[in-house]
């Protein structure tokens, strides 16, 4: 008998408790967002300024934009730690590009190239060789960016195109930002993915028994490549958005994004193992994730105290309703 | 039975290979001083390695161990700063970071959540504490007393202590996977978690100890690591994790879990540590060694899953070479 790939193992219980508390979950996490927006309004008199909140928004959409891709490869079993060096090799493309007097559609294009490209990769050997998605995700994690830093060594590139500055620092209309839009066509996008298409059925049922959808007629290993051919498509935007808002690239770009994404999509309700999750959850977990992060820092909070505070909601986030479970039941 | 001896038979042979290789164009690099000075240099990379691969054999990962070994070293570099003498230092520091890996344990085995997210989360947190320990300040040689920083330098007959205590490290995990039931725990939980339980073992028990060992091992390198580079702040063995992961995945460590050698495992290490040394020797840049060992462990990985079609997985390995 052939043994047929089924990505991770999913424990011998009917329903984890963390599926139970999802069916509140998004109504919690919008009377969390509404009371830290509440709370940070009273705390600092700077906060309701539209053009702070504005300039707060890029805390998140960069991360949440590959969140929306992460969250459906995330439901379908698999996982992508390579995003944050996805970015630095399709930033530090683009920066190749730049210096040999490339216009920005061609970066642009290029940033884009470089995403779908090391995505394939991620899917070729995740989807195609069967190997395991950790591993094989933090080697390419590995890969991308020692390339960045094989071109790059201790430099950087800067000097982009003023035209390339659009789409990190650009508004589209008063203070709504360019990436605020790319956010919330992707969103939309992924959301009617996830939600209302085939496609997204088959990666509900991929994570939740990837045996049983193999027997269902479903072609496993093509939805999950294309998994990850648009979770590398989502990282190569964000490198588009990321490389324009800095105006730079330094081999450390983006470092530790991975973390972060990943935490959006577990805070937003997805299960880590695979098989339930939605996006509006990720939307709502963004957000939550934004509003923090910008009140800690209307508060004076150094950024690595605040990745205590990532790290733990992380954690937090998966236990309290597990201990919470385990409490109810002895 | 064949394709695990190959496994390591193979490694060996591309170890040899590698330094033949080096050796032709620089014969110095194989001189015996300068072997034992790459195996000093790799036995952090060890030691680390070897308690990633009992976390690992039990099916889990600890993305941790870096950042636990940072911390450990600071706290280390802190005490030697209040004046409290080396031996106490070493016992703290190898019983904080067993603490830091049984948090990790604890919250795999009493919540069941997945080992990536907790270390995942727990890495960014100890490093965090360690900002919150110092305020981002550095300690530096000069601040650091000198019998501190000469423990791991003392030479004993020919070699430091540093390697000394990778050697000794090496047996005890050697003789504690082949020779005592929680090695063999370990093993059993991974290759087959259902059977394991059927068989009185507790799963989530052992794969707490696995991560109890790589913590305290992670500890002791963490005294090591500062000591030997005298200096200790926030970002040390920034990224270390992933030539953890890579030293294992390499040295053939089965990623599913139930599969793997000590000998593998320090071999793995040793293969990414002679590379690292060789790489200035052989004039390129040390901007290369991150992307070698991305391709190493995807190399490895596709390897290990070659040879691991093998239907089932070998837990007593003697009763099976006698059949």
């Amino acid at each position: 008998m052939t043994t047929i790939q089924t990505g991770r193992h999913i424990p011998d219980r009917l329903t984890s408790p963390f599926s139970r508390a999802l069916k509140s979950w998004e109504a919690l996490l919008l009377i969390v967002a509404v009371a830290i927006f509440v709370l940070n309004s009273l705390a600092s008199p700077y906060f309701l300024d539209p053009w702070n909140l504005s300039d707060a928004t890029f805390n998140f959409t960069e991360k949440a934009m590959i969140a929306f891709a992460m969250a459906i490869l995330i439901i379908a079993g698999d996982i992508d730690l390579s995003v944050g060096a996805i970015i630095a090799l399709a930033s530090t493309m683009m920066g190749v590009a730049m210096t040999l007097g490339a216009p920005t559609p061609v970066l642009v294009l290029l940033g884009l190239g470089t995403g779908l490209a090391c995505g394939a990769f991620n899917g070729l050997l995740v989807a195609r060789l069967g190997l395991p998605a950790i591993v094989v995700t933090i080697g390419t994690m590995s890969l991308f960016r020692g390339i960045s830093y094989i071109v790059l060594g201790d430099g950087a590139f800067t000097g982009y195109p003023a035209s390339f500055a659009w789409f990190g620092q650009g508004y589209v209309f008063w203070v709504i930002t360019v990436e605020m839009v790319i956010f919330a066509l992707a969103a939309l996008g992924f959301g009617i993915l996830l939600h209302r298409t085939n496609f997204g059925r088959m990666a509900y049922a991929i994570g939740n028994n990837a045996t049983a959808a193999r027997f269902s007629g479903i072609r496993v290993g093509r939805v999950r490549f294309i998994l990850f051919l648009l979770t590398g498509l989502m990282s190569g935007v964000a490198a588009i958005c990321l490389t324009s808002r800095l105006g730079s690239t330094r081999p450390s770009i983006a470092f530790g994004f991975e973390l972060e994404v990943v935490t959006i999509v577990v805070l937003g309700g997805v299960a880590i193992l695979g098989g339930s999750g939605s996006i509006t959850g990720v939307v709502l977990a963004a957000l939550v994730m934004g509003l923090v992060t910008f009140g800690l820092g209307l508060l004076n909070v150094p950024g690595i105290v605040m990745s205590i505070v990532v790290g733990a909601l992380l954690i937090a986030v998966i236990a309290l309703p597990r201990l919470w479970a385990m409490l109810r039941r002895g | 039975m064949n394709l695990l001896k190959s496994r390591e038979a193979i490694l060996a042979l591309a170890i040899l290979g590698l330094l033949a290789l080096i050796a032709s164009r620089f014969p110095g690099f194989v001189a015996p001083a300068n072997l034992a000075a790459v195996f000093t240099d790799s036995s952090p990379l060890i030691l680390l390695a070897l308690g990633q691969m009992a976390v690992i054999l039990t099916k889990c990962i600890d993305l941790s161990v870096a950042a636990n070994l940072a911390l450990c070293g600071m706290v280390a570099a802190l005490m030697n700063g209040a004046g409290i003498p080396l031996p106490l230092i070493l016992i703290a520091v190898i019983a904080l970071g067993a603490a830091l890996g049984a948090f990790n344990g604890m919250l795999v085995w009493t919540l069941g959540i997945p080992s990536i997210v907790v270390t995942l989360g727990t890495m960014t947190i100890y490093r965090g504490v360690i900002f919150l320990l110092t305020g981002g300040a550095w300690i530096n040689a000069h601040q650091m007393s000198p019998a501190f920083k000469a423990f791991p330098r003392t030479v004993i007959a020919g070699l430091p202590v540093m390697a000394w205590i990778a050697i000794a490290i090496i047996a005890a995990v050697a003789l504690l996977m082949m020779r005592t039931p929680l090695g063999r725990a370990f093993y059993a939980v991974g290759g087959n978690p259902h059977a394991a339980v059927y068989t009185g073992i507790s799963v989530g028990r052992t794969q707490f100890a696995a991560f109890v060992l790589a913590g305290a091992l992670a500890g002791l390198t963490g005294y090591l690591w500062v000591a030997r580079y005298a200096v200790a702040y926030v970002d040390i063995a920034g990224g270390f994790e992933l030539d953890v992961v890579a030293a294992c995945v390499i040295g053939g460590i089965a990623i599913a879990g139930g599969a793997g050698t000590v000998a593998g495992c320090v071999m793995g290490a040793l293969f990414l540590g002679i590379i690292k040394n060789a790489l200035p020797v052989v004039g390129i840049s040390p901007f290369w060694q991150m992307a070698i060992s991305g391709a190493a462990i995807l190399i490895a990985i596709a390897f290990n899953a070659q040879s691991q079609r093998a239907p089932g997985r070998i837990i007593l390995k003697r009763a099976e070479h006698r059949t």
